[in-house]
Protein backbone atom coordinates (compact mmCIF):
# COMPACT_ATOMS: atom_id res chain seq x y z
CA UNK A 1 0.00 0.00 0.00
CA UNK A 2 0.93 3.55 -0.48
CA UNK A 3 2.38 5.56 1.95
CA UNK A 4 -0.09 7.78 3.86
CA UNK A 5 0.79 11.00 3.83
CA UNK A 6 -0.56 14.28 5.59
CA UNK A 7 -2.43 16.58 2.88
CA UNK A 8 -4.68 19.00 3.01
CA UNK A 9 -7.81 18.86 1.87
CA UNK A 10 -7.88 21.33 -0.78
CA UNK A 11 -4.48 19.65 -1.70
CA UNK A 12 -5.74 16.54 -2.31
CA UNK A 13 -8.35 17.62 -4.23
CA UNK A 14 -5.98 18.79 -6.68
CA UNK A 15 -3.81 15.83 -5.90
CA UNK A 16 -6.43 13.44 -6.74
CA UNK A 17 -7.63 14.66 -9.88
CA UNK A 18 -4.29 14.90 -11.41
CA UNK A 19 -4.57 10.87 -10.32
CA UNK A 20 -7.61 10.41 -11.93
CA UNK A 21 -6.02 11.78 -15.03
CA UNK A 22 -7.40 15.41 -15.00
CA UNK A 23 -4.96 17.42 -17.23
CA UNK A 24 -7.17 21.20 -17.39
CA UNK A 25 -7.82 23.23 -14.75
CA UNK A 26 -9.25 26.49 -14.95
CA UNK A 27 -10.44 28.63 -12.23
CA UNK A 28 -10.33 31.79 -10.04
CA UNK A 29 -8.83 32.08 -6.61
CA UNK A 30 -10.89 32.42 -3.80
CA UNK A 31 -10.94 31.66 -0.36
CA UNK A 32 -11.07 29.16 1.34
CA UNK A 33 -10.52 26.74 -1.78
CA UNK A 34 -7.41 28.60 -3.04
CA UNK A 35 -5.09 26.10 -2.65
CA UNK A 36 -6.38 23.78 -5.30
CA UNK A 37 -5.60 26.31 -7.60
CA UNK A 38 -2.13 27.24 -5.97
CA UNK A 39 -1.43 23.82 -6.38
CA UNK A 40 -2.96 22.86 -9.76
CA UNK A 41 -0.67 25.87 -10.81
CA UNK A 42 2.81 24.56 -9.47
CA UNK A 43 1.55 21.06 -10.94
CA UNK A 44 0.20 21.11 -14.05
CA UNK A 45 3.20 22.81 -15.72
CA UNK A 46 5.23 20.27 -14.73
CA UNK A 47 2.85 17.23 -16.20
CA UNK A 48 1.93 18.77 -19.44
CA UNK A 49 -1.25 19.98 -18.41
CA UNK A 50 -3.28 23.14 -18.45
CA UNK A 51 -3.57 25.70 -15.55
CA UNK A 52 -5.18 28.44 -16.46
CA UNK A 53 -6.58 31.24 -14.04
CA UNK A 54 -9.40 33.19 -15.88
CA UNK A 55 -10.15 36.56 -15.64
CA UNK A 56 -13.61 35.55 -13.54
CA UNK A 57 -15.08 32.54 -12.06
CA UNK A 58 -17.54 33.22 -15.37
CA UNK A 59 -14.60 33.00 -18.12
CA UNK A 60 -13.49 30.13 -16.30
CA UNK A 61 -16.63 28.05 -16.19
CA UNK A 62 -16.89 28.72 -19.85
CA UNK A 63 -13.36 26.89 -20.64
CA UNK A 64 -14.31 24.45 -18.36
CA UNK A 65 -17.18 23.89 -21.13
CA UNK A 66 -14.70 24.06 -23.92
CA UNK A 67 -12.48 21.96 -22.40
CA UNK A 68 -15.02 19.48 -21.77
CA UNK A 69 -16.66 19.43 -25.28
CA UNK A 70 -13.13 18.86 -26.62
CA UNK A 71 -13.56 15.08 -24.74
CA UNK A 72 -10.78 16.17 -22.20
CA UNK A 73 -10.80 15.70 -17.98
CA UNK A 74 -11.37 18.65 -16.78
CA UNK A 75 -12.37 20.44 -13.74
CA UNK A 76 -12.65 24.18 -11.88
CA UNK A 77 -12.96 24.51 -8.15
CA UNK A 78 -14.21 27.74 -6.45
CA UNK A 79 -15.90 28.66 -3.18
CA UNK A 80 -19.57 29.74 -2.58
CA UNK A 81 -19.82 33.38 -4.26
CA UNK A 82 -18.18 31.63 -6.80
CA UNK A 83 -20.84 28.79 -7.84
CA UNK A 84 -23.11 31.62 -7.46
CA UNK A 85 -21.43 33.14 -11.10
CA UNK A 86 -20.73 30.19 -12.57
CA UNK A 87 -24.27 29.21 -12.45
CA UNK A 88 -25.04 30.25 -15.96
CA UNK A 89 -22.35 28.22 -17.23
CA UNK A 90 -22.84 25.22 -15.41
CA UNK A 91 -26.63 25.02 -16.88
CA UNK A 92 -24.78 25.47 -20.51
CA UNK A 93 -22.37 22.33 -19.48
CA UNK A 94 -25.41 20.70 -18.07
CA UNK A 95 -27.51 21.39 -21.50
CA UNK A 96 -24.77 20.49 -23.28
CA UNK A 97 -24.23 17.29 -21.84
CA UNK A 98 -20.55 17.81 -21.14
CA UNK A 99 -18.66 15.67 -18.56
CA UNK A 100 -17.18 18.29 -16.00
CA UNK A 101 -15.72 18.34 -12.45
CA UNK A 102 -16.87 21.41 -10.12
CA UNK A 103 -15.67 21.34 -6.87
CA UNK A 104 -17.61 23.94 -4.07
CA UNK A 105 -15.49 24.83 -1.30
CA UNK A 106 -18.55 26.63 0.85
CA UNK A 107 -18.15 29.21 2.59
CA UNK A 108 -20.75 31.52 4.78
CA UNK A 109 -23.30 33.04 2.83
CA UNK A 110 -25.49 34.37 1.53
CA UNK A 111 -23.69 37.47 -0.69
CA UNK A 112 -19.87 37.56 0.34
CA UNK A 113 -21.04 36.16 3.39
CA UNK A 114 -17.96 35.07 5.53
CA UNK A 115 -14.83 32.66 4.88
CA UNK A 116 -15.48 30.16 7.17
CA UNK A 117 -17.19 26.83 6.78
CA UNK A 118 -20.71 26.27 5.72
CA UNK A 119 -22.75 23.83 4.53
CA UNK A 120 -25.60 26.62 3.19
CA UNK A 121 -25.52 25.85 -0.47
CA UNK A 122 -26.63 22.71 -0.32
CA UNK A 123 -29.84 23.81 -1.92
CA UNK A 124 -27.98 25.28 -4.56
CA UNK A 125 -26.13 22.26 -5.09
CA UNK A 126 -28.97 19.92 -5.42
CA UNK A 127 -31.96 21.89 -6.65
CA UNK A 128 -31.05 24.64 -8.52
CA UNK A 129 -27.35 25.26 -9.83
CA UNK A 130 -28.32 27.06 -12.74
CA UNK A 131 -31.34 27.72 -15.04
CA UNK A 132 -33.59 24.90 -16.58
CA UNK A 133 -34.24 21.02 -15.97
CA UNK A 134 -31.32 19.68 -15.03
CA UNK A 135 -29.19 17.70 -12.17
CA UNK A 136 -25.34 17.02 -11.12
CA UNK A 137 -24.26 14.44 -9.30
CA UNK A 138 -23.62 16.27 -5.97
CA UNK A 139 -20.96 14.28 -3.79
CA UNK A 140 -20.43 15.26 -0.20
CA UNK A 141 -17.52 13.73 1.54
CA UNK A 142 -16.75 13.82 5.38
CA UNK A 143 -12.73 12.99 5.34
CA UNK A 144 -9.63 13.69 3.53
CA UNK A 145 -9.28 10.20 2.46
CA UNK A 146 -12.69 10.06 0.92
CA UNK A 147 -12.51 13.40 -0.89
CA UNK A 148 -9.81 11.61 -2.58
CA UNK A 149 -11.67 8.44 -3.20
CA UNK A 150 -14.40 10.51 -4.70
CA UNK A 151 -12.88 12.35 -7.19
CA UNK A 152 -12.23 9.61 -9.24
CA UNK A 153 -15.81 7.66 -8.89
CA UNK A 154 -16.81 12.13 -9.70
CA UNK A 155 -14.84 11.90 -13.20
CA UNK A 156 -15.70 8.19 -13.89
CA UNK A 157 -19.57 8.78 -13.51
CA UNK A 158 -19.21 12.07 -15.16
CA UNK A 159 -17.53 10.61 -18.61
CA UNK A 160 -20.23 7.55 -18.10
CA UNK A 161 -23.58 9.98 -18.15
CA UNK A 162 -22.24 12.63 -19.86
CA UNK A 163 -23.26 14.90 -16.95
CA UNK A 164 -21.72 17.88 -14.64
CA UNK A 165 -20.56 16.02 -11.26
CA UNK A 166 -20.01 18.32 -7.81
CA UNK A 167 -17.79 17.68 -5.19
CA UNK A 168 -19.33 19.68 -2.24
CA UNK A 169 -16.54 20.23 0.26
CA UNK A 170 -16.43 23.45 2.33
CA UNK A 171 -14.09 25.41 4.44
CA UNK A 172 -13.72 23.01 7.32
CA UNK A 173 -12.53 20.03 5.21
CA UNK A 174 -10.63 21.89 2.34
CA UNK A 175 -8.36 23.74 5.02
CA UNK A 176 -7.39 20.86 7.43
CA UNK A 177 -4.58 17.88 7.06
CA UNK A 178 -5.45 14.19 7.68
CA UNK A 179 -3.49 11.13 6.43
CA UNK A 180 -4.64 10.18 3.30
CA UNK A 181 -3.06 7.23 0.34
CA UNK A 182 -3.30 8.63 -2.43
CA UNK A 183 -4.40 6.75 -5.30
CA UNK A 184 -2.09 5.46 -8.17
CA UNK A 185 -2.04 7.64 -11.34
CA UNK A 186 -4.65 6.44 -13.59
CA UNK A 187 -5.66 6.87 -17.58
CA UNK A 188 -9.26 7.77 -17.83
CA UNK A 189 -10.33 5.24 -20.97
CA UNK A 190 -11.33 7.22 -24.44
CA UNK A 191 -14.18 6.26 -25.43
CA UNK A 192 -15.78 10.06 -25.79
CA UNK A 193 -16.72 9.50 -29.64
CA UNK A 194 -19.33 12.47 -29.42
CA UNK A 195 -16.72 14.78 -28.57
CA UNK A 196 -15.34 17.71 -30.65
CA UNK A 197 -12.19 16.86 -31.15
CA UNK A 198 -11.35 16.20 -34.51
CA UNK A 199 -13.44 14.60 -37.14
CA UNK A 200 -10.52 14.10 -39.61
CA UNK A 201 -12.92 14.13 -42.74
CA UNK A 202 -14.01 10.65 -41.07
CA UNK A 203 -17.30 11.22 -39.69
CA UNK A 204 -19.45 14.00 -39.32
CA UNK A 205 -18.72 16.60 -37.48
CA UNK A 206 -19.84 16.32 -33.73
CA UNK A 207 -22.33 19.10 -32.07
CA UNK A 208 -22.12 20.11 -28.50
CA UNK A 209 -25.05 22.25 -28.01
CA UNK A 210 -27.49 23.93 -25.60
CA UNK A 211 -29.86 25.81 -27.76
CA UNK A 212 -32.54 24.09 -28.81
CA UNK A 213 -35.04 26.77 -30.53
CA UNK A 214 -37.58 23.54 -31.43
CA UNK A 215 -39.95 23.00 -27.98
CA UNK A 216 -40.55 19.18 -29.19
CA UNK A 217 -36.50 18.91 -29.50
CA UNK A 218 -35.91 20.46 -26.35
CA UNK A 219 -38.76 18.41 -24.65
CA UNK A 220 -37.34 15.64 -26.08
CA UNK A 221 -33.42 16.09 -25.42
CA UNK A 222 -34.86 16.93 -21.58
CA UNK A 223 -36.71 13.82 -20.86
CA UNK A 224 -33.77 11.58 -22.44
CA UNK A 225 -31.57 13.42 -19.98
CA UNK A 226 -34.07 12.60 -17.25
CA UNK A 227 -34.35 9.18 -18.18
CA UNK A 228 -30.38 9.35 -17.14
CA UNK A 229 -31.34 10.78 -14.06
CA UNK A 230 -33.50 8.25 -13.09
CA UNK A 231 -31.27 5.27 -13.86
CA UNK A 232 -28.64 7.45 -11.74
CA UNK A 233 -31.16 7.70 -8.71
CA UNK A 234 -31.34 4.05 -8.81
CA UNK A 235 -27.97 3.18 -8.97
CA UNK A 236 -25.88 5.84 -7.30
CA UNK A 237 -27.30 6.63 -4.01
CA UNK A 238 -24.55 6.21 -1.52
CA UNK A 239 -24.37 6.81 2.46
CA UNK A 240 -23.03 5.23 5.33
CA UNK A 241 -24.96 3.99 8.32
CA UNK A 242 -23.59 4.20 11.34
CA UNK A 243 -25.30 2.59 14.71
CA UNK A 244 -28.62 2.77 12.81
CA UNK A 245 -29.90 -0.27 12.55
CA UNK A 246 -31.22 -0.06 16.05
CA UNK A 247 -31.18 3.77 16.41
CA UNK A 248 -34.40 4.97 18.21
CA UNK A 249 -33.13 8.48 16.95
CA UNK A 250 -31.99 8.41 14.02
CA UNK A 251 -29.38 11.76 12.62
CA UNK A 252 -28.70 12.80 9.35
CA UNK A 253 -25.66 14.65 8.27
CA UNK A 254 -23.22 15.03 5.89
CA UNK A 255 -19.90 16.56 4.84
CA UNK A 256 -18.32 18.40 7.91
CA UNK A 257 -21.64 18.36 10.03
CA UNK A 258 -21.59 14.53 10.07
CA UNK A 259 -18.37 14.09 12.20
CA UNK A 260 -19.32 16.13 14.71
CA UNK A 261 -22.61 14.47 14.57
CA UNK A 262 -20.91 10.87 14.77
CA UNK A 263 -19.21 12.16 17.52
CA UNK A 264 -22.52 13.26 19.05
CA UNK A 265 -23.98 9.28 18.38
CA UNK A 266 -21.02 8.05 20.27
CA UNK A 267 -21.43 10.64 23.53
CA UNK A 268 -25.38 9.49 23.14
CA UNK A 269 -24.74 5.34 22.96
CA UNK A 270 -22.04 6.19 25.94
CA UNK A 271 -25.67 7.45 28.24
CA UNK A 272 -27.79 4.47 27.03
CA UNK A 273 -29.80 6.81 24.23
CA UNK A 274 -30.15 4.71 21.38
CA UNK A 275 -28.72 7.09 18.53
CA UNK A 276 -27.61 6.56 15.30
CA UNK A 277 -26.28 8.31 11.67
CA UNK A 278 -27.31 8.51 8.01
CA UNK A 279 -24.68 9.77 6.20
CA UNK A 280 -25.63 10.75 2.57
CA UNK A 281 -22.45 10.45 0.54
CA UNK A 282 -24.52 11.50 -2.48
CA UNK A 283 -26.57 14.44 -1.87
CA UNK A 284 -27.63 14.22 -5.41
CA UNK A 285 -28.86 11.71 -5.91
CA UNK A 286 -30.53 11.71 -2.22
CA UNK A 287 -30.05 8.57 -0.61
CA UNK A 288 -33.56 7.57 0.21
CA UNK A 289 -33.50 3.84 0.11
CA UNK A 290 -30.43 4.57 3.37
CA UNK A 291 -33.45 6.79 5.30
CA UNK A 292 -36.38 4.60 4.65
CA UNK A 293 -34.96 2.16 5.73
CA UNK A 294 -34.71 2.97 9.19
CA UNK A 295 -38.06 4.81 8.81
CA UNK A 296 -39.98 2.33 10.68
CA UNK A 297 -37.84 1.73 13.73
CA UNK A 298 -37.21 5.12 14.16
CA UNK A 299 -38.96 7.25 16.66
CA UNK A 300 -37.96 10.68 14.96
CA UNK A 301 -34.98 11.84 12.44
CA UNK A 302 -32.80 14.72 13.41
CA UNK A 303 -31.05 16.63 10.66
CA UNK A 304 -27.81 18.51 11.81
CA UNK A 305 -26.77 20.85 9.03
CA UNK A 306 -24.08 23.94 8.96
CA UNK A 307 -26.64 25.73 7.65
CA UNK A 308 -30.44 26.84 8.42
CA UNK A 309 -32.10 23.33 7.82
CA UNK A 310 -31.56 23.09 3.75
CA UNK A 311 -31.60 19.54 4.01
CA UNK A 312 -34.81 18.78 5.78
CA UNK A 313 -37.47 18.55 3.26
CA UNK A 314 -35.35 16.20 1.60
CA UNK A 315 -34.87 13.86 4.87
CA UNK A 316 -38.88 14.06 4.96
CA UNK A 317 -39.39 13.67 1.63
CA UNK A 318 -37.36 10.28 1.42
CA UNK A 319 -39.34 8.97 4.66
CA UNK A 320 -42.54 10.28 3.34
CA UNK A 321 -43.19 12.23 6.49
CA UNK A 322 -43.46 8.99 8.12
CA UNK A 323 -41.97 10.16 11.28
CA UNK A 324 -41.03 13.63 12.81
CA UNK A 325 -37.59 15.47 11.39
CA UNK A 326 -36.14 17.74 13.43
CA UNK A 327 -33.37 19.93 12.58
CA UNK A 328 -30.35 21.63 14.77
CA UNK A 329 -27.61 23.67 12.96
CA UNK A 330 -24.93 26.23 13.23
CA UNK A 331 -25.09 29.11 10.37
CA UNK A 332 -22.64 31.69 9.36
CA UNK A 333 -19.19 29.70 9.84
CA UNK A 334 -20.32 28.34 12.71
CA UNK A 335 -19.06 25.08 13.75
CA UNK A 336 -21.78 22.79 15.93
CA UNK A 337 -19.93 21.39 18.90
CA UNK A 338 -20.97 17.40 19.61
CA UNK A 339 -22.46 18.71 22.88
CA UNK A 340 -24.57 20.73 21.08
CA UNK A 341 -25.90 18.40 19.06
CA UNK A 342 -25.98 15.79 21.91
CA UNK A 343 -27.65 17.95 24.31
CA UNK A 344 -30.73 17.79 21.01
CA UNK A 345 -30.73 14.01 21.06
CA UNK A 346 -31.12 14.38 24.85
CA UNK A 347 -34.26 16.61 24.45
CA UNK A 348 -35.55 14.30 21.80
CA UNK A 349 -34.84 11.30 23.68
CA UNK A 350 -36.81 12.49 26.43
CA UNK A 351 -39.75 12.76 24.21
CA UNK A 352 -39.83 16.43 23.21
CA UNK A 353 -40.06 16.52 19.75
CA UNK B 1 -5.59 14.30 22.65
CA UNK B 2 -6.37 17.49 21.77
CA UNK B 3 -3.86 20.39 21.31
CA UNK B 4 -4.94 24.16 20.62
CA UNK B 5 -1.58 25.89 19.92
CA UNK B 6 -1.61 29.75 19.82
CA UNK B 7 0.53 33.05 18.81
CA UNK B 8 1.28 35.45 16.01
CA UNK B 9 1.44 34.66 12.28
CA UNK B 10 4.88 34.24 12.09
CA UNK B 11 6.11 32.28 15.01
CA UNK B 12 5.56 28.46 13.42
CA UNK B 13 2.29 27.73 15.22
CA UNK B 14 1.28 25.74 11.69
CA UNK B 15 4.35 23.92 11.44
CA UNK B 16 4.74 22.93 14.97
CA UNK B 17 1.16 21.56 14.80
CA UNK B 18 2.27 19.89 11.48
CA UNK B 19 4.79 17.96 13.56
CA UNK B 20 3.00 17.18 15.94
CA UNK B 21 0.34 15.57 13.64
CA UNK B 22 2.90 14.20 11.86
CA UNK B 23 4.49 12.35 14.78
CA UNK B 24 1.16 10.96 15.90
CA UNK B 25 0.92 9.74 12.53
CA UNK B 26 3.94 7.65 12.69
CA UNK B 27 2.75 6.12 16.18
CA UNK B 28 -0.34 5.05 14.45
CA UNK B 29 -2.68 7.54 15.88
CA UNK B 30 -5.96 9.07 14.10
CA UNK B 31 -4.89 12.31 13.59
CA UNK B 32 -6.07 15.90 12.52
CA UNK B 33 -4.68 19.31 12.06
CA UNK B 34 -6.75 22.57 11.17
CA UNK B 35 -5.60 25.96 10.85
CA UNK B 36 -7.18 29.47 11.48
CA UNK B 37 -7.60 30.95 8.47
CA UNK B 38 -8.78 34.29 7.14
CA UNK B 39 -8.33 38.12 8.62
CA UNK B 40 -7.79 36.65 11.78
CA UNK B 41 -4.54 35.41 11.32
CA UNK B 42 -3.32 39.01 10.69
CA UNK B 43 -1.78 40.51 13.62
CA UNK B 44 -3.89 38.70 16.52
CA UNK B 45 -4.43 35.29 17.00
CA UNK B 46 -2.78 32.38 14.70
CA UNK B 47 -4.40 29.07 15.74
CA UNK B 48 -3.99 25.37 14.54
CA UNK B 49 -6.05 22.47 16.17
CA UNK B 50 -3.98 19.27 16.56
CA UNK B 51 -6.15 16.09 17.11
CA UNK B 52 -4.21 12.61 18.20
CA UNK B 53 -6.85 9.75 18.71
CA UNK B 54 -6.85 6.02 18.90
CA UNK B 55 -10.33 6.32 17.42
CA UNK B 56 -12.07 7.91 14.40
CA UNK B 57 -12.13 11.86 14.54
CA UNK B 58 -14.82 13.81 14.94
CA UNK B 59 -14.30 17.79 15.02
CA UNK B 60 -11.43 18.59 13.84
CA UNK B 61 -11.66 22.11 15.45
CA UNK B 62 -10.41 22.32 19.36
CA UNK B 63 -12.90 23.65 21.44
CA UNK B 64 -11.89 22.24 24.72
CA UNK B 65 -7.91 21.61 24.33
CA UNK B 66 -6.19 18.93 26.75
CA UNK B 67 -3.08 20.73 25.69
CA UNK B 68 -3.18 25.09 25.08
CA UNK B 69 0.28 26.41 24.20
CA UNK B 70 0.10 30.10 23.87
CA UNK B 71 2.90 32.09 22.65
CA UNK B 72 1.48 35.66 22.51
CA UNK B 73 -0.86 37.72 25.40
CA UNK B 74 -4.06 37.82 23.44
CA UNK B 75 -3.82 33.91 22.68
CA UNK B 76 -3.58 33.28 26.35
CA UNK B 77 -6.46 35.80 27.24
CA UNK B 78 -8.59 34.47 24.59
CA UNK B 79 -7.97 30.38 25.52
CA UNK B 80 -7.14 30.20 28.91
CA UNK B 81 -10.67 29.71 29.90
CA UNK B 82 -11.62 26.76 27.22
CA UNK B 83 -9.05 24.39 28.63
CA UNK B 84 -10.26 21.19 30.27
CA UNK B 85 -9.86 20.72 33.57
CA UNK B 86 -6.86 19.08 34.62
CA UNK B 87 -5.59 20.17 31.04
CA UNK B 88 -2.16 21.80 30.60
CA UNK B 89 -1.24 24.92 29.33
CA UNK B 90 2.41 25.60 28.51
CA UNK B 91 2.96 29.97 28.10
CA UNK B 92 6.71 31.37 26.48
CA UNK B 93 7.20 33.31 29.27
CA UNK B 94 9.58 35.31 27.37
CA UNK B 95 6.67 37.04 25.57
CA UNK B 96 3.83 36.59 28.17
CA UNK B 97 4.31 38.30 31.69
CA UNK B 98 0.60 37.44 32.66
CA UNK B 99 0.11 34.51 35.10
CA UNK B 100 -2.24 31.61 33.97
CA UNK B 101 -5.10 32.70 36.99
CA UNK B 102 -7.16 29.03 36.88
CA UNK B 103 -5.74 26.68 39.72
CA UNK B 104 -7.81 23.73 37.94
CA UNK B 105 -5.05 22.83 35.27
CA UNK B 106 -0.76 22.16 35.33
CA UNK B 107 0.34 25.30 33.60
CA UNK B 108 4.08 25.66 32.54
CA UNK B 109 6.29 28.81 32.16
CA UNK B 110 9.02 28.25 29.60
CA UNK B 111 11.14 31.08 28.52
CA UNK B 112 11.66 29.15 24.35
CA UNK B 113 11.71 32.58 22.36
CA UNK B 114 15.04 33.46 25.15
CA UNK B 115 16.20 30.05 25.11
CA UNK B 116 15.96 30.11 21.52
CA UNK B 117 17.41 33.54 20.82
CA UNK B 118 20.37 32.03 23.47
CA UNK B 119 20.88 29.01 21.51
CA UNK B 120 21.98 31.11 18.14
CA UNK B 121 18.70 30.42 16.77
CA UNK B 122 15.85 33.21 16.81
CA UNK B 123 12.66 32.35 16.05
CA UNK B 124 12.53 28.64 16.79
CA UNK B 125 10.70 29.32 20.18
CA UNK B 126 7.84 27.00 18.90
CA UNK B 127 10.63 23.86 19.00
CA UNK B 128 11.24 24.72 22.20
CA UNK B 129 7.92 24.65 23.27
CA UNK B 130 7.30 21.21 21.33
CA UNK B 131 10.09 19.42 23.14
CA UNK B 132 8.79 20.97 26.52
CA UNK B 133 4.96 20.06 25.32
CA UNK B 134 6.88 16.06 24.07
CA UNK B 135 7.79 15.81 27.91
CA UNK B 136 5.29 16.60 29.77
CA UNK B 137 2.42 14.62 27.25
CA UNK B 138 4.49 11.80 25.91
CA UNK B 139 2.23 11.84 23.15
CA UNK B 140 4.66 9.95 21.07
CA UNK B 141 8.17 8.19 21.56
CA UNK B 142 11.27 10.13 20.36
CA UNK B 143 12.39 8.86 17.84
CA UNK B 144 8.76 9.63 16.12
CA UNK B 145 8.73 12.72 17.13
CA UNK B 146 11.93 13.37 14.88
CA UNK B 147 10.29 10.83 12.19
CA UNK B 148 7.59 13.55 12.21
CA UNK B 149 9.91 16.76 12.27
CA UNK B 150 11.88 15.23 9.43
CA UNK B 151 8.55 14.50 7.73
CA UNK B 152 7.58 18.71 7.92
CA UNK B 153 10.67 20.33 7.16
CA UNK B 154 10.49 20.85 3.24
CA UNK B 155 13.17 19.58 1.46
CA UNK B 156 14.33 23.02 0.44
CA UNK B 157 15.16 23.57 4.09
CA UNK B 158 16.86 20.71 5.47
CA UNK B 159 19.78 22.15 6.29
CA UNK B 160 17.79 23.83 9.21
CA UNK B 161 16.72 20.37 10.70
CA UNK B 162 19.76 19.94 13.70
CA UNK B 163 18.83 23.23 14.59
CA UNK B 164 15.28 22.34 14.94
CA UNK B 165 16.48 19.12 16.99
CA UNK B 166 18.64 21.18 19.53
CA UNK B 167 16.09 23.67 20.12
CA UNK B 168 13.65 20.64 20.95
CA UNK B 169 16.55 18.86 22.78
CA UNK B 170 16.69 22.61 24.68
CA UNK B 171 12.79 22.17 25.33
CA UNK B 172 13.11 18.91 27.21
CA UNK B 173 15.70 19.94 29.39
CA UNK B 174 14.71 22.89 30.94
Amino acid sequence: MAEKVLMKGNEAIAEAAIAAGCRHFFGYPITPQTEVAAYMSKRMPKIGGVYLQGESEVASINMVLGAGAAGVRVMTSTSSPGISLMAEGISYIAGSEVPCLIVNVERGGPGLGGIQPSQSDYFQAVKATGHGDFHMLVFAPSTVQETVDLISDAFDLGDKFRIPTMILSDGLLGQMMEPVVLPEPKDPVDNKDWAAKGHQDKRKHNVINSLYIDPAELERKNRDRFEKYRIIQENEQRAEEYLADDAEIVLVAFGASSRIAHSAVDMARKKGIKAGLVRPITLWPFPEKFLNKHAAHAKVFLSVEMNMGQMVDDVRLAIRDSKPVRFFGRTGGIVPTPAEVLQQIEKLNGGEF
Amino acid sequence: MNILLAGFGGQGILFTGKVIAYAGLMEGAEVSWLPSYGPEMRGGTANCSVCLSDNKIGSPLVTNPDVLVAMNLPSLEKFEKDVVPGGIIIVDSSIIEKKVSRTDVTTIYIPASEIAENAGIKGAANMVILGKLFKETSFCTAENLDKGLQKTIPARKMELLDKNRLCIRLGIEN
